[in-house]
């Protein structure tokens, strides 16, 4: 049981770091980011690539995969979303619109992955070896991964509370019109939001690649798990995401561990489920009037 | 009835008509790639029964899709074949009816989010129950040929064409048109928003189920994974959309082209397919919004009534 908790809170580490990307990306820019999942696949094929092929430690990798995942999306925001965003009659419209945009992003992606990497699995041994905590052994992979994880998502969070570019991407996920109004350039705010959204999700993607064998179309998945996670803790709510996360962590390991390892879906939809009969606006989110 | 619409009736029976004499003519790979048109013309205009007036993307074609299927493979030996469909359709509308009284009260962005992973999780499911009764794939062996898939196909297709158009006119249809609008300005007027739409998206899974459960023979052998394909839904999306969902025969524009072009790519680069799926999305959101008929209809405009 104990084994099962940890384990938990070690993977929903990682999931809380994907999610604050998708978090920030939906929060702050407003794009349904369908293709969150793909950012994280290209991270982790950028860690295997860089480790198999130069012998470079996965974490070394990262200082190049967040700025690269951060250019890459901040292009993507201004290319391809920014012409949506501008003529969206309504935040409705412009969901449907950021919607499809990035569901094709998300297919083109993957088309040009596994053209890339072929379509077959991929998995590195890097921190294979086993770690003592309370009696019970980990793997060492996944205890770094999450601690990595775990001190940016404290640096990001400290980053977005007490700095004034954090403060003004606050502003901006409260209310974009009431932002301009005290003079929040938020087109920019909202592209360096999505940025660094994706910078931080690729980032997840280099560290889960150590422990989790990823091929080219597994993406969808993970942006099945970012959303449920972002919406069970409330959208724009950093605090919600990584408790969320954390949940999610434990009913998945809880499910594969004591009812069968194919049903981990299963087990992120039924919290999906209680969150959106019980509480829509997320687990602290207040009512809307 | 006006005159128009009578018009229209016999034009489009009489199409009909002619569309089913092909097995005649041909059995083999025409016949096959008309099936798999009318199985996405089925598929594609009862989606946008749904998605067209309301703006809800459904996901959850594959779900409904693959429930057919099975209920054709667990049913084909023990029952008649003519209840197969019916069977299917009842579950397809029980289905729809459970994910959208969860989800269609609330915004359009938690039904995208639920129906994209539900195939996935009713993949899952199945899986595991068949795990643990110790069974895996199963064969549809029946005398049924391509060609009654297809003249079942057709009638389907039929049959949606006229739901679609009875609905059009009726209150239902009148009351999605306005939440299509404007959700706030439908339920001000008195209409129960929530019901309307989990209707006509019971009406759409419906659908999507008989035609699964339709076409089980066609892939003799029958397996979760395959049955329950996400990429299904995917494809059903991109031709509505691309076809256009403002008139009933939207769909139809994009079915055709998209499919004959998928079977292109998918004979000469098939590792392209995603890729070219990808594309398509890109194209409708930045080059063809209203996909077809909204081209139609612009170019309408910008030629004033010349053309007419």
């Amino acid at each position: 049981m104990f084994f099962i908790l940890i384990t938990g809170l070690l993977l929903g580490g990682t999931y809380a770091l994907i999610a604050m990307g998708l978090n920030l990306q939906y929060g702050v820019a407003r794009i349904m980011n369908l293709a969150n999942g793909e950012m994280l696949v290209a991270g982790g094929f950028a860690a295997f690539w860089v480790y198999t092929a130069g012998q470079v430690s996965p974490i070394a990798a990262l200082i190049v995969v967040a700025p690269l995942a951060f250019m890459v999306n901040w292009l993507i925001y201004r290319i391809m979303l920014r012409p949506l965003v501008k003529r969206a009659k309504s935040r409705g419209a412009l969901e449907v619109d950021s919607i499809l945009a990035t569901f094709g992003l998300s297919f083109a992606l993957v088309g040009i992955m596994s053209w890339m990497f072929g379509g077959g699995y991929f998995n590195y041994s890097y921190l294979a070896q086993r770690v003592d905590i309370f009696g019970s052994s980990y793997g060492q992979n996944r205890v770094v991964a999450f601690s990595i994880a775990s001190l940016i998502a404290a640096g990001l969070w400290l980053w977005l509370s007490y700095t004034r570019a954090g403060l003004r991407m606050r502003a901006v996920a409260v209310s974009p019109e009431s932002a301009r109004l005290v003079g929040i350039d938020v087109t920019a705010v909202s592209a360096l939001a999505f940025g660094l959204g994706g910078a931080v999700t690729a980032t997840g993607g280099a560290l889960i690649s150590m422990f989790f064998t990823l091929d080219a179309s597994v993406g969808v998945l993970f942006t099945m798990k970012a959303l449920i996670i972002v919406i069970m803790g409330g959208v724009g709510d950093i605090r919600g995401t990584i408790v969320a996360a954390l949940i999610l962590g434990i009913a998945e390991t809880f499910v594969a561990r004591v009812i069968d390892p194919g049903l981990t879906l299963a087990a992120a939809y039924v919290l999906f489920l209680g969150i959106l009969l019980f509480r829509p606006q997320g687990l602290f989110g207040k009512k809307p009037t | 009835m006006s005159t128009r619409d009578i018009r229209n009736l016999i034009l489009s029976a009489l199409a009909f008509g002619v569309v089913a004499l092909l097995p005649f003519y041909d059995t083999g790979y025409i016949l096959s790639i008309a099936t798999t048109m009318a199985m996405f013309t089925v598929l594609a205009t009862s989606w946008a029964l749904f998605s067209g007036p309301t703006h809800y993307i459904s996901l959850a074609t594959a779900a409904f899709f693959g429930l057919g299927t099975f209920v054709t493979g667990y049913g084909f030996q023990t029952m008649p074949y003519w209840s197969l469909p019916l069977i299917a359709a009842v579950l397809g509308a029980g289905l729809a009816g459970l994910v959208g009284m969860v989800t269609l009260r609330l915004s359009g962005v938690y039904f995208v989010i639920f129906t994209l992973g539900l195939a996935e999780l009713v993949r899952q499911l199945v899986t595991w129950v068949q795990n643990r009764t110790g069974q895996r794939g199963m064969y549809v062996l029946t005398s049924i040929t391509e060609s009654h898939i297809y003249w079942q196909l057709l009638g389907m297709a039929a049959l949606v064409f006229l739901v679609g158009w009875l609905i059009g006119r009726s209150r239902l249809g009148f009351a999605l048109r306005i939440i299509g609008n404007d959700e706030t300005v439908a339920k001000h007027s008195g209409i129960n928003t929530a019901l309307a739409k989990v209707l006509l998206f019971m009406v759409s899974g419906a659908a999507a189920a008989t035609v699964g459960a339709m076409l089980a023979p066609r892939y003799i052998y029958i397996e979760p994974s395959t049955a329950f394909a996400p990429l299904l839904s995917f494809q059903v999306v991109i031709m509505a959309l691309l076809g256009g969902t403002g008139r009933l025969w939207g769909p139809l524009a994009g079915v055709i082209p998209f499919t004959l072009l998928w079977e292109f790519i998918s004979r000469h680069a098939p590792n392209q397919t995603l890729l070219l799926l990808g594309l398509a999305f890109l194209l409708i959101v930045y080059v063809l919004p209203g996909g077809v008929v909204g081209l139609q209809a612009r170019l309408k405009r910008r030629f004033g009534q010349g053309g007419h």
